[in-house]
């Protein structure tokens, strides 16, 4: 299949934010679908929304710093027929909202997108409190919840197509930062259909959000050294793609998985739970391990924390040498 | 004519009190206390004319929505939707296992429940974005939520209340059964609630009150609710916790319990 992945990958790819591609297609959407509406908790501008606030004054909400009312409000009106995408940190929903997020939205299968920036270390300077490190692992425990987590623009913005489109709930999660564009507008998406980006039969390294471009660039540098790395973007993290996994479970016969999340829960704990009842494999997690992360340069924050490029490099050596 | 209308309504209150003392005997748990407390209340809502629901309008279009946000005393709300029709003949036996009668009300276990709830100050928030969306659709329906004194600890009922203010929601109606009773004490020993009226004025809302075990008392204040106003309004009920069996009443030791033998038939003496 062909991916139309940005040719400029490796020479210098386009930056750019992830959620700027949510705020972009919300305005999209809503010239032709007047059921959606925007919710927010007071960080209109960070989560790219006020220029739906200004095109479409009647349908945005703003609720104030108060996530648990902007969740529970987002059910009731969804309960109403509406679609409504609720814009906040990664810290805040699910964690301010989480009783409403799981009786008002979940028990209730009600037709809420929860939108979720500065998820992952790299949020940066905020410091710890603002650097969702457990929220995947928190939202896909929920039964009935979508959980998609874009890798870079144009990927956001089809997971908030795709998302308008389920009927049920959906959680968004992506981080703060400009990241290189991977996919481009023509790539294909289907939320639970992982993407192979890159080939290889020697190791297979899954990974989400801004994690998937250091899983190319660890790849690249191990086929120098005689390793065919296949590279997994697995932007549905539930419903969990487990043909895929049984593929490369077959093929590779090692796995990575990388993220920008606490080890315990993440997609790494996904793909176990998985392979652990229908192919076991071997599983190299390179994630955050069981700590809280602090203010500095994103880039200083991933090498510090273990989740950068020499991470993966370094554990496909590691898984390699074993045999 | 208004009356027998009253009388009416007091008998139906008494129905449904013993509808809810026997429901939770069977079931041996539950929230007995203020489900007695605002049977008077629920008696005026669903029988006295006030709240447009599903059984008498069939349109959607036409109907209110009723949430109750401290979902702890459904008894009361599920006797109300049973004894209007809701069930049929069904019988059906509450916190059994696949019950449309959960512990608290499901709206996956039943459709004729708006929402889910239990968890406190979350009924509040939903019913909030029901009237925005009402709005939005220009529907003249109605939200009416009912919510506890104890409920008013839970940061979030006030994050809602500020919101239904800020975004002046005037088909929103809170009722709130003021009872001064929770699971562990009085609401002044527990926590501190300060002037509620006054907190619900200073947000935007207009604020009736009333006594909520008065059933031609109610019947005025909802008409009084009904009329124009560009806020959402409270309708303040003061009850007695456990109203109908003596025994109980104003002991908070009955908030969450259901009655025993000997209770059940004490209790039995003064509802039949």
């Amino acid at each position: 299949m062909n991916l139309y992945l940005d040719t400029t990958l490796f020479t210098g790819p386009e930056k750019k934010s992830c959620r700027a591609g949510y705020g972009d297609e919300l305005l999209e959407l809503a010239k032709k679908n007047k059921k959606i509406v925007v919710l927010d908790a007071d960080l209109a501008e960070s989560l790219k929304v006020s220029e739906f606030r200004r095109k479409y004054p009647t349908r945005f909400f703003e609720m104030g710093v108060a996530e648990a009312t902007m969740i529970s409000a987002a059910a009731g009106l969804a309960l109403e027929g509406f679609t409504p995408f609720t814009s906040s940190f990664a810290v805040f929903t699910p964690n301010q909202a989480l009783s409403q997020i799981r009786v008002s939205v979940a028990y209730n299968r009600a037709n809420v997108k929860i939108v979720a920036s500065h998820a992952g270390i790299t949020t940066g300077g905020d410091g710890a409190t603002h650097q969702a490190l457990e929220d995947i692992a928190i939202m896909r425990t929920l039964p009935g919840v979508t959980v998609l987590a874009p890798a870079d623009y144009w990927q956001a913005r089809k997971c908030v197509r795709a998302a308008a489109k389920i009927l049920g709930p959906v959680y968004i999660r992506f981080g703060r930062s400009d990241v290189p564009s991977i996919t481009t507008e023509k790539t294909p998406f289907q939320v639970g259909r992982a993407q192979v980006l890159q080939e290889g039969r020697d190791i297979a390294i899954f990974a989400h959000g801004e994690a998937v471009y250091r899983a190319l660039l660890a790849a690249k540098e191990l086929k120098k050294h005689g390793i065919r790395a296949a590279v997994i973007n697995m932007h549905t993290i539930k419903p969990l793609d487990g043909k895929i996994i049984e593929v490369y479970a077959k093929k590779c016969k090692r796995f990575i998985v990388t993220e920008d999340h606490q080890m315990a829960g993440g997609l790494g704990s996904a793909i176990a739970e998985y392979t652990a009842q229908h192919c076991p494999v071997p599983i190299s997690l390179v994630a955050v391990r069981d700590k809280f992360g602090e203010s500095g340069d994103p880039e200083k924050l991933i090498k510090k924390y273990h989740i950068d490029t020499d991470d993966i490099i370094e554990a496909a050596h590691k898984m390699m040498d074993k045999k | 004519m208004q009356h027998t209308h009253t009388q009416q309504l007091e008998q139906t209150a008494k129905d449904l009190r013993l509808m809810v003392t026997e429901m939770l005997y069977a079931s041996g748990s539950g929230h007995w206390g203020s489900s007695l407390g605002t049977a008077d209340i629920f008696s005026v809502l669903f029988f006295g004319g006030v709240l447009r629901h599903s059984r008498l309008h069939a349109k959607r279009a036409q109907m209110d929505r009723f949430i109750l946000s401290c979902g702890h005393i459904c008894p009361i709300y599920y006797a109300c939707l049973i004894k209007a029709g809701y069930l049929g003949d069904k019988k059906v036996t509450l916190r059994k296992l696949g019950s449309p009668l959960q512990g608290h009300p499901s709206h996956s276990f039943w459709d004729a429940i708006e929402t889910s709830t239990g968890p406190l100050g979350q009924g509040v928030g939903v019913a909030v974005g029901k009237a925005l969306a009402l709005r939005l659709t220009k529907s003249k329906s109605r939200v009416f939520c009912m919510t506890s004194d104890g409920e008013h600890e839970e940061g979030s009922t006030w994050e809602a209340v500020a919101a239904a203010g800020k975004h002046a929601l005037s088909s929103l109606v809170f009722i709130l059964d003021r009872n001064h009773m929770q699971i562990s004490g009085t609401t002044e020993e527990v926590s501190n609630l300060g002037d509620i009226a006054t907190r619900y004025e200073t947000l935007g809302w207009r604020v009736l009150m009333v006594d909520g075990n008065s059933v031609s008392r109610l019947l005025t204040v909802f008409e009084k609710a009904q009329t124009r106003s560009s806020k959402p309004t409270l309708v303040l009920c003061t009850t007695v916790m456990g109203k109908g069996v003596p025994f109980i009443e104003n002991n908070y030791h009955y908030h969450g319990k259901a009655p025993n033998n000997d209770e059940y038939t004490r209790a039995l003496s003064f509802l039949k």
